[in-house]
């Protein structure tokens, strides 16, 4: 089998805006340590994949610093490794860059060379809005042995009529053959087979599907190629049964941190033998517990600093916690300072943040308090 | 390819640091783990990326698997050069013999053609058993100001502990004119830190006459900088006055972790020039749960602690389950403290396996000393290993699983 990836790196910016202002969703922090693009990244590169392209439009300084030449996901290749897909904009067409594009399908229309000179067999597509550890490697064994024209990863969820008007999903047949897609529609509820927003093709397919969708000017991906193919082509389901979630919102960013403290969640993303979350290595040092310390329950990274009482938390590298300070159900962001006398609750801390002495700052799980990059409090 | 450069380094990791025991019965002390996510190798190394030294050779010789692995090709120190980079140097055979390393002279001498690549006018060597953070471009510029032949590194003592060391004599200018190694009575407290600035071409010239010498012990500290006073060449005495500890016993190896969490170390992570880089894993952050109890402690990442840790190292992936205590240790990576058992005042190297109810030496005022349990060994549910034993494979067939067939 030969594959390679494509990731999108900006198609979810809106879901959350207050964490999107500087950065693209690929780079979105995660997890103590994590951007949410590692997740793509290293499913790709435990499958055996060594090129990937990430495809970015805008906001993706933030991204290029954390990807660098790709050496920490050993995608430091002579051949293959990481490819940054910027927009490509030519001097005569003053149009291209005031347009920003919204779907998947324009963002793939952006790199038809870059599908049109890989010779891999099968191409793996993938989103940043969803952390999932899975053996992509078998998805696309499934997919030959189904003789699938696309396969999408899914997992059986029920969704609520608020959350199915934010997602992809599919019904399928006993034989996992799609038989309806929904996109982002209103007022349905039930157990659905949910996109993870993965999926495998050949490549040929998709440069296929690109041309045609050039040259009829279509604008979705899932409505315009998707539903209207259901008949003649094969499109199947592969049923994930592992961990995942997807980042739809700042309530479910919230949420999905904090899920990681449940021994479960962190067994099914990181404890999978030979398949290692990887993420940009900083070299910080281990993280110091001072005689006051007082953690519990809590997913810490390397480079802090802890003296004051830490519960529930979710706290990224090089944060600092002054003594008598207590913090809990928060994420806290790199190099975050927290001054002495300080109670936090429910607060999301982006990097850098400064937050002086005897501060109280409270929000509730369904509106976490967020605390802007870089603001003095 | 090879680009001239003004200076390279030469380091030392071919020593077995035979007093660390159990801890280096399987790999060479650079390779020992130290400090959480370090290796003792690794303080040298990043000294030298971040003094802009950019070409080292590394000589190893005893159990140089772990050593020759971690370092790889230099990457994690920036050292994956075009031009230059880290180098591994071992022992070779040549057209008429072959030579292990017979002394730390002799073992640059072998590598002279490797110097020689790289035409550098100043060679550093080094030795990679140490803790310490220093700036050797420092050090160069004061070899060149002082137009000095050979320049050594040294730090004040205590007088009492001077006779364990290279004393110097120096005037007020740093001028070198009185060495002894390891004295009596020493008559100075300017202790050598084994770190030399040599001019190539003095370097090559003493080599090659030691090597000639066949009453040399082949040994930098013991023949060849005597042998440069006795030539009347320029010799200067560079002053060190940061954190420097050789972590050559297993005491000095314990107190120099235990240094790591004073509130005023002197050992600082902080800030671009000071960062110390080491060869990490793909490792998750590190849990501490809702029983956990963590005091004056340093811990990595991988961990999951649910015991009670206090005064502690804990490096990558060092399981403490519920009920588990650890104080006053050293734990290395992938260690398993099963449920209720007691660590105290030892030091565990990686992988081992701590059966639940197992207790491992005695409170620290009351041990009679450090306790060693070697890598890879798995003590049995409730066992008891009294402190201050050294626990290898050897020691284990023999004692403990004899005991468990009577």
């Amino acid at each position: 089998m030969s594959a390679f990836g494509l990731i999108f790196s900006n198609i979810h910016d809106n879901s959350i805006p207050e964490l999107t202002r500087r950065r693209t969703m690929a780079s979105v922090p995660f997890g103590c340590r994590y951007r949410l693009i590692d997740f793509a990244l290293s499913n790709m590169v435990n499958a055996g994949i060594s090129k990937v392209g990430v495809i970015v439009h805008n906001n993706y300084q933030s991204l290029l610093d954390h990807l660098g030449n790709g050496k920490d996901w050993d995608l430091a290749r002579r051949s293959g490794g990481i490819k940054i897909l910027p927009p490509f904009i030519t001097a005569y067409d003053s149009q291209a860059a005031s347009q920003l594009y919204t779907s998947k399908l324009q963002a793939l229309m952006g790199v038809m060379s870059f599908i049109e000179h890989s010779e891999e067999e099968y191409v793996v597509l993938s989103d940043c809005d969803c952390i999932c550890n899975i053996d992509i490697s078998d998805v696309i064994k499934k997919h030959e042995e189904s003789e699938a024209d696309i396969t999408f990863v899914t997992k059986k969820e029920y969704l609520s009529d608020f959350k199915a008007s934010s997602r992809t999903f599919f019904e399928s047949d006993e034989k996992g053959r799609i038989r309806q897609i929904y996109s982002k529609p209103k007022h349905i509820s039930g157990e659905f087979d949910v996109s993870l927003n993965i999926m495998v093709m050949k490549t040929k397919l998709l440069y296929l599907l690109l041309t045609d969708a050039m040259a009829r000017d279509l604008k979705s991906f899932d409505t315009d190629i998707v539903a209207k193919r259901l008949g003649e082509m094969e499109f199947y389901i592969y049923e994930f049964d592992g961990f995942y979630a997807a980042i739809g919102s700042m309530e479910e960013y919230f949420e999905c941190n904090m899920r990681l403290l449940e021994k479960d969640v962190r067994r099914a993303l990181f404890d999978i033998p030979e398949r290692s979350v990887y993420t940009k290595i900083k070299n910080s040092p281990p993280t110091l517990y001072s005689s006051d310390a007082c953690v519990k329950n809590s997913l810490i990274a390397d480079g802090c600093e802890i003296e004051g009482t830490v519960e529930n938390c979710i706290i990224f590298r090089g944060a600092k916690i002054n003594r008598n300070s207590v913090v809990r159900n928060c994420i806290i962001m790199q190099g975050t300072y927290i001054g002495k006398n300080v109670h936090l609750n429910c607060v999301i801390s982006d990097k850098n943040v400064l937050i002086k002495d005897d501060r109280e700052l409270s929000g509730h799980p369904s509106i976490p308090f967020y605390i802007n990059k870089g603001v003095t409090i | 390819m090879f680009r001239k450069k003004e200076c390279i380094a030469m380091l030392l990791a071919g020593g077995q640091g035979s007093r660390l025991y159990a801890l280096t019965e399987k790999t060479a002390k650079p390779a020992v783990s130290f400090g959480g996510k370090y290796r003792i190798i690794d303080f040298t190394l990043s000294n030298c990326v971040n003094s802009g030294i950019d070409t080292v050779g590394v000589l190893t010789q005893y159990q140089p698997l772990v050593l020759n692995e971690y370092i790889g090709n230099g990457q994690p120190w920036d050292l994956d050069r075009t031009y230059g980079g880290v180098k591994i140097l071992p022992p070779y055979q040549g057209k008429k013999k072959a030579d292990w390393y017979s002394g730390t002279a002799n073992a640059i001498y072998q590598n002279m053609n490797f110097i020689d690549r790289y035409n550098p006018e100043f060679v550093l060597i080094l030795s990679g058993d140490h803790i310490y953070q220093m700036r050797y471009d420092t050090m160069l510029a004061f070899h060149k100001v002082m137009n000095a032949d050979c320049t050594i590194a040294v730090i004040n003592v205590p007088i009492k502990e001077a006779s364990r060391f290279g004393i110097m004599s120096a005037d007020e200018n740093g001028r070198i004119y009185k060495f002894s190694e390891k004295p009596k009575k020493p008559d100075s407290t300017l202790a050598s830190m084994g770190i030399y600035i040599f001019s190539k071409d003095k370097l090559a010239k003493y080599l090659e006459e030691d090597e000639k010498n066949p009453n040399s012990s082949k040994d930098f500290g013991k023949d060849v900088i005597p042998a440069m006073l006795a030539g009347g060449e320029r010799m200067f005495a560079y002053p060190f006055s940061g954190y420097w500890k050789d972590v050559g016993t297993i005491e000095s190896y314990w107190e120099a972790n235990m240094d790591l969490m004073k509130e005023n170390s002197l050992l600082k992570f902080e800030g671009k020039e000071r960062r110390v880089f080491s060869r990490t894993n793909a490792e998750p952050p590190q849990y501490i749960g809702k029983d956990a109890q963590i005091k004056d402690s340093i811990i990595t990442e991988g961990c999951e602690i649910n015991g009670t840790v206090e005064n502690s190292v804990l490096s990558e992936g060092v399981i403490v389950e519920e009920g588990a205590t650890v104080r006053d240790s050293v734990i290395m990576n992938g260690v398993t403290i099963k449920k209720n058992a007691k660590v105290e005042y030892t030091i565990i190297d990686s992988g081992v396996v701590i059966g639940s109810g197992a207790s491992i030496g005695a409170d620290k005022e009351n041990a009679k000393g450090i306790t060693v349990i070697g890598s890879g060994i798995a003590i049995d549910d409730g066992k008891v290993i009294a402190d201050g034993e050294m626990v290898n494979d050897a020691y284990y067939e023999e004692k403990l699983k004899g005991d468990m067939t009577v």
